[in-house]
């Protein structure tokens, strides 16, 4: 192989399109409007209670230790999803990777920004739409605002986040984000009855 | 569909959020590759798979994804107690008579 | 047609709404509100069916959803005809087209009913006594042609076109039944503020209340009590309140399944509507409150068309306003039968006698019937029903013998006492306990966190109902943490009370009789059945059932369990509850298989996962091949190429310039911690601590038992994370493995995993040009050989978005894998495919992945292998770490099995005819000539066609494999014994200079 052709290109070129999955998608329907959200940035992070405080400071948000429960600060969210693991999901544009890795303390912090997408259910029916495939709870008594937890919808995994009484944000994997909109909107149509 | 306590969600959870993981307190040995046949097919082969009560790992996999284990009774079906993965056998069960 | 039967005045439909239906094509005409029965009835209709196995002609036995007899079939259009549908619980729409069931060629002219001269053939346990040999005629003759004269209706032949609803739901209260009781109990329960459901199986709510013409709730006609309370509930918030909703099922911990019937009574329903809707609702507290049920009188032909439950007889006339007769007798050993005789002779029916078996009752009823002029004979018996077709007589003799009289009538009412509905307590595993006093089984012990109100409980008058159900309401929604309630409780002012009948065959039908007195109407089941049945040594209950099918399929004994059960402990001389009673199952009615479907069809059957380049794939035509939910690129065939020749051409092109692969759904965790090295070298067999950052690593990872499990490649990003790959179909159980060890048993270790899977698109540049192809959009990567040899990873930028890049080859050519974030793949690859283009490269598919790889003779778990080979057996012992002392598998591989010799191990084939592909799977014997069964040493894994090897090339597990090379095995096909020769398992370039070149 010749030299020449190992070199890279040295200057930053501006980066390619960004194709978030199933971008715009929306569904109305009586009493329920599901719809793709923006994308977000998020991390998977993982620490032992003694390293807590530290990231806590880091993120600008305090981690919830308390199970199925969610804290939220400046567009970020951190949610409990287990005992050592929270997820963050950062809506204002800014980077809980970088902030993560400027603590010492023991972690792990991984970025799934392009893993998972988010998914707006809202509405009066919202919770009825999404107990069409959710077995959980979802009264606003056992299920509050703010309340999060990794469940199931159907087939698929999903974390569920209640930002509002009426409302909910579905997140999935990518590539399950399909099945989920299309269960989403199916029952969203049956919802109202 | 059963309803689960997870020790870790501290509440009921439904059972498609769980997945058994066989049966508990089966420590692997800490020198394995020094284990001689009986010990290691005792070890890896050999399950109870009583009439009545059972010690499994269940993991909410779809839930906080942690494993712990849980009591069941196999006659009733009904889950005597849940506890965390590493805590010790019970020594004695809620509503045991022995 | 006029509805010649209704009576004006009488019921609670609007005369005005008509609706027009057809049944067996004939037009009719019934009223909005009318069940299918009602409607019929109306216009004198009262043939509807031919029975199971006699192809006796049936009529409506009753006006609920215990009816046994009355199935037919419901057509909307070529695709949605639903068989055995209950005419007493479809509701009628306008244009409703029913068909009669189990006949042919006509319900009043049907061939079968030679079934029913030829009886003494077709007595109990026959199918079990007669198709017992020849062993063949089972399958190839009797089997089909028992099937095709019985079963019940006909199953529709396209896919069904409605959609069905399903949502679980959760409740302090749930109240199953809407009659007095169960809206009583949801009335107190519903006050407390908590989550109350209130279901019902019918479209109106009332239950008995629909026919008691005697109740009266405060100061209100009992039925319109019963739409207030409803009306009441319905505007609670706390409360959901469920018409038409049967209770199927009860299962553990207060689990309820309840399937709604949304739009099966409407006449066209809009798209939007479900069909049905299941709900799963998990309760704190249950209240069952489902009634009872009443039973017949077993008499000979009683299962005559006009012969019916005198409930049932009330409720036609006082709801639907229709006399089932004009002339009808009363065959009872029970009160209630009195309360339909007289209903139906102040509506201007005549009764032409009322005959009771009990000698001399007293009851203000029948005071009452006998003021009206009704003629009343005690301590007789109907000891026949005249009439084929249709009820036209019924004989009647002194109970004890003795002159008979037969009695001309269109119609005969008949009640021998009412059934505690108990199926969903038995559900719930509760156990019934005999009341032999009242010769009822009742709920005894409970088993879950339920209570029985009403008559279903064995509670007697509608005041004794209300009382303990509302009291049960509050005390449900108050264990289930509900406040104090301020509501008053109904207040009864007049009700009906019935208790007491008889159980088992009336006189006429005894023993030694042989008279076709049905006990089970669905299942054909007589009283001389149940007696020959103990006669043939069933002496438990639950063996009488099975040789008779009395109580079983979808009527579930709902009027036969109590009189079977009566009669076989007679015959057992055992009291009843010694006998014992069978276990009800679930459903309670029969359930749509769309109903327990629900959203899980079509597209939603399963999720379809697809990558990031999904689109691009298929807007270059390519052939998609599913593994596991993902689909995935298999070939990409250009105008006229068919997959042979779109593999070939991508085969041959990917070796001599390059080809781009959508790799993405490769599984990928992230293992991030100071202790992630030793994780490592825990998880799988090689070595890891001392692999340099940035460098790479094929590892393979075992099961306990030392087989091989999952492999991948592994790169070291720093001296805490790792990204490893498994196989697509692995990933998930691969990641359950480790978080299994890490939790259980290594939870000492400081190291975490995250799939990562979604997170980053690959695309693999594979070829002597992919550095060409890769160079003009990389940044910050220095990929030249010296900088970036094979195996390693970089991470740096790529078309302006990071990368992960790595120096990777499943191919065997230099090539790489470039991951960026999923939201970038398709424009990435976009751009790479615009650079591999000037170069002349190819988009491949898994097919040329596949061949690739087997011609360099890299396995594929779960093809090459299959859970029983050793990293030896595979020739991947180098990957086993010599030195280690630990790792998941170690202990495994030693065992005395593993370490045999002539175990099968992985070699090539190569076929004498290089043009013969040999089949994956087929066996490989060493001597072609020996006798049948063979002895076989191993079988083909993987065969292919290479194009650039200009021949077959194949894998094989072959027993001894590795000393047999050079040596001529056989595989014998259907259509000859195929040549081979055992080689090695790398078909190009051995030395695997390729990787650099």
């Amino acid at each position: 192989m010749a030299k020449a052709a190992a070199k890279t290109k040295a200057a930053a070129s501006a980066s390619v399109e960004r194709r978030p999955a199933l971008a715009g998608r929306t569904l109305s329907a009586p009493g329920v409007k599901v719809e793709m959200l923006p994308p977000a940035e998020r991390i998977s992070l993982r620490a032992p209670q003694a390293s807590l405080a530290a990231l806590s400071k880091a993120l600008g948000v305090t981690l919830p230790v308390k199970p199925k429960t969610s804290a939220m600060k400046d567009g970020r969210t951190a949610l409990w999803l287990g005992p050592d693991e929270w997820m963050i999901i950062d809506e204002a544009g800014n980077d809980p990777l970088a902030d993560c890795a400027k603590v010492t303390a023991l972690h792990s912090a991984v970025g799934i920004s392009h893993r998972n997408v988010g998914i707006s259910v809202a509405g009066p029916a919202a919770a009825v739409t999404v107990n069409s495939g959710c077995p959980q709870d979802l009264s606003i008594e056992a299920f509050p605002v703010g309340a999060a937890s990794r469940t199931i919808l159907g087939k698929s995994e999903i974390v569920l986040l209640r930002t509002a009484e009426d409302s909910f944000r579905v997140e999935c994997w990518r590539s399950f984000s399909d099945y989920v909109f299309t269960l989403l909107s199916e029952a969203a149509s049956d919802a109202a009855n | 569909m059963l309803l689960i306590r997870c020790p870790y969600c501290e509440e009921e959870r439904p059972e498609l959020e769980f997945r058994n993981a066989g049966e508990a307190h089966i420590a692997r040995p800490t020198n394995i590759a020094a284990e001689s046949d009986d010990d290691f097919e005792k070890f890896f082969f050999i399950r109870a798979n009583p009439k009545g009560v059972i010690y499994e790992r269940w993991r909410h996999i779809h839930g906080c994804a942690r494993f712990f284990n849980a009591v069941r009774d196999t006659v009733t079906d009904k889950f005597v107690m849940t506890y965390k993965a590493g805590e010790p056998k019970p020594s004695k069960l809620p509503g045991a008579s022995k | 047609m006029t509805a010649v039967f209704r009576i004006s005045g009488a019921g609670r439909l609007s005369q005005a709404k008509t609706a027009s239906f057809s049944f067996d094509g004939k037009p009719y005409s019934g009223i909005e509100g009318d069940t299918l029965a009602s409607a019929l009835l109306a216009n004198g209709v009262h043939l509807v069916g031919r029975s199971f196995k006699y192809h006796r002609p049936r009529g409506f036995l009753s006006a609920g959803a215990e009816e046994p007899n009355a199935l037919v079939q419901i057509v909307r259009d070529d695709a949605r005809k639903t068989p055995n549908v209950r005419a007493t619980v479809q509701e009628l729409y306008d244009g409703l087209t029913a068909i009669s069931q189990n006949r042919w060629p006509s319900l009043a002219f049907d061939v079968g009913a030679v079934n029913d001269l030829a009886s003494p053939m077709f007595s109990a346990g026959f199918y079990y006594k007669t198709f017992m040999w020849p062993k063949w005629a089972w399958k190839d003759l009797y089997e089909p042609k028992i099937r095709a004269a019985a079963g019940l209706g006909v199953s529709p032949e396209k896919p069904d076109p409605d959609h069905y609803a399903a949502r679980y739901a959760h409740c302090e209260v749930l109240v199953l039944g809407g009659g007095a009781a169960g809206i009583a109990a949801a009335l107190a329960a519903a006050e407390t503020g908590v989550r109350v459901i209130l279901a019902d199986e019918q479209a109106e709510f009332g239950g008995s209340l629909r026919f008691e013409s005697g109740a009266r709730i405060d100061g209100q006609d009992g039925y319109a009590w019963a739409q207030g309370a409803i009306a009441k509930l319905k505007a609670m918030d706390n409360v959901r309140v469920l018409s038409r909703t049967t209770a199927f099922g009860y299962y553990a911990q207060n689990f309820v399944g309840l399937v709604e019937r949304v739009s099966d009574h409407l006449k066209s329903p809009g798209r939007e509507l479900a069909r049905e809707r299941l709900w799963q609702v998990r309760a704190g507290r249950v209240v069952i409150a489902t009634g009872a049920i009443e039973r017949h009188m077993v008499f000979a032909n009683n299962d005559r068309p006009g012969v019916m439950l005198a409930s049932a007889a009330r409720t036609y006339l006082n709801h639907y306003g229709v006399a089932v007769g004009r002339n009808v007798g009363v065959y009872t050993a029970n009160d209630s039968a009195y309360a339909a005789a007289i209903d139906l002779k102040k509506a201007g029916v005549n009764i032409a006698a009322i005959v009771d078996l009990r000698d001399n009752p007293t009851c203000p009823v029948i005071d009452e019937a006998r003021a009206l002029g009704i003629e009343i004979n005690f301590g007789r018996a109907v000891v026949s029903a005249g009439g084929k077709l249709r009820v036209s007589s019924m004989t009647v003799q002194p109970k004890n013998g003795g002159g008979e009289r037969t009695i001309p009538v269109d119609a005969i009412l008949m009640s021998s006492g009412w059934t505690p509905s108990v199926h969903l307590f038995s559900q719930s595993r509760g156990k019934v306990a005999f009341n032999d006093d009242t010769k009822r089984f009742v709920p005894g012990t409970y088993a879950q966190d339920c209570v029985s109100v009403g008559a279903c409980n064995g509670t007697d008058g509608l005041d004794a109902t209300v009382d303990e159900a509302y009291a049960a309401g509050a005390k449900a929604a108050k264990d289930a943490g509900g406040k104090a309630g301020k509501g008053a409780k109904p207040k009864v002012d007049a009700g009906e009370s019935w208790s007491r009948g008889m159980l088992g065959a009336a006189p006429g039908a005894g023993p030694g009789t042989t008279v076709k007195a049905f006990v089970d109407f669905q299942n054909d089941v007589t009283a001389k059945d149940i007696r020959q049945a103990v006669h043939e040594g069933m002496h438990s209950i639950e063996h009488v059932k099975r040789f008779t099918t009395n109580g079983m399929a979808t009527d579930q004994g709902k009027t036969s369990n109590m009189h079977g059960l009566a009669i076989a402990a007679e015959e057992l001389g055992k009291p009843i509850p010694q006998v014992g009673l069978t276990t009800f199952r679930a459903p309670y009615t029969p359930v749509t298989f769309g109903s327990i479907v629900g959203h899980a069809r079509g597209a939603l059957f399963d999720p379809t996962r697809r990558t990031a380049t999904h689109g691009w794939a298929a807007s270059h035509g390519a052939v998609f091949e599913e593994v596991g939910h993902w689909k995935r690129a298999w070939y990409f065939p250009r105008a006229g190429e068919d997959m042979h020749a779109a593999v070939n051409r991508e085969c041959v092109t990917v070796r001599k310039v390059g080809g781009l692969f959508d790799a993405s759904t490769l599984g990928k965790i992230e293992v991030v911690g100071p202790d992630a090295a030793k994780f490592m070298e825990l998880l799988y067999t090689n070595p890891w601590e001392k692999l340099e950052t940035g460098r790479c690593r094929y590892g393979i990872m075992l099961r306990e038992d030392g087989f091989i499990y999952d492999d991948g490649v592994v790169g070291r990003l720093a001296p805490d994370r790792f990204h490893v790959t498994t196989t697509t179909g692995g990933a998930p159980r691969v990641m359950n493995h480790m978080e299994d060890y890490l939790q259980t048993e290594f939870p000492h270790l400081n190291v975490w995993l995250t799939s990562i899977t979604e997170q980053w698109a690959v695309i693999a540049v594979q070829g002597p040009k992919s550095r060409d192809i890769i160079a003009p959009l990389v940044e910050g990567i220095d990929i030249s050989d010296e900088a970036m040899p094979h195996m390693s990873v970089r991470e740096g930028k790529i078309c302006g978005v990071p990368t992960r890049l790595f120096r990777m080859s499943f191919t065997g050519e230099r090539g790489f894998e470039v991951n960026v974030p999923a939201d970038y793949g398709e424009a990435v690859w976009e751009a790479l495919w615009a650079e591999g283009q000037k170069h002349g490269a190819v988009a491949y598919g898994t097919e040329t992945m596949h061949v690739l790889r087997a011609e360099k003779g890299y396995i594929i778990v779960g093809q090459d292998t299959d859970g029983t080979v050793t990293p030896s057996d595979a020739g991947l012992d180098w990957a086993v770490g010599k030195k280690k002392t630990d790792f998941v598998g170690i202990r495994g591989l030693t065992r005395p099995d593993l370490v045999a010799k002539a175990r099968k191990q992985l070699v090539g084939l190569k076929t004498k005819d290089p043009k013969v592909v040999l089949e994956e799977g087929a066996q490989i014997v060493a001597d072609p000539k020996q006798p049948i069964p063979m002895k076989m040493i191993g079988h083909v894994t993987s065969s292919y066609w290479s194009e650039n090897c200009g021949r077959s090339i194949a894998l094989a597990l072959v027993a001894g494999g590795r000393d047999r090379m050079g040596q001529t095995l056989y595989v014998p096909m259907p259509n000859g014994t195929i040549e081979v020769e055992v080689t090695g398992m790398v078909f190009v370039d051995e030395k695997g200079g390729r990787l650099n070149g």
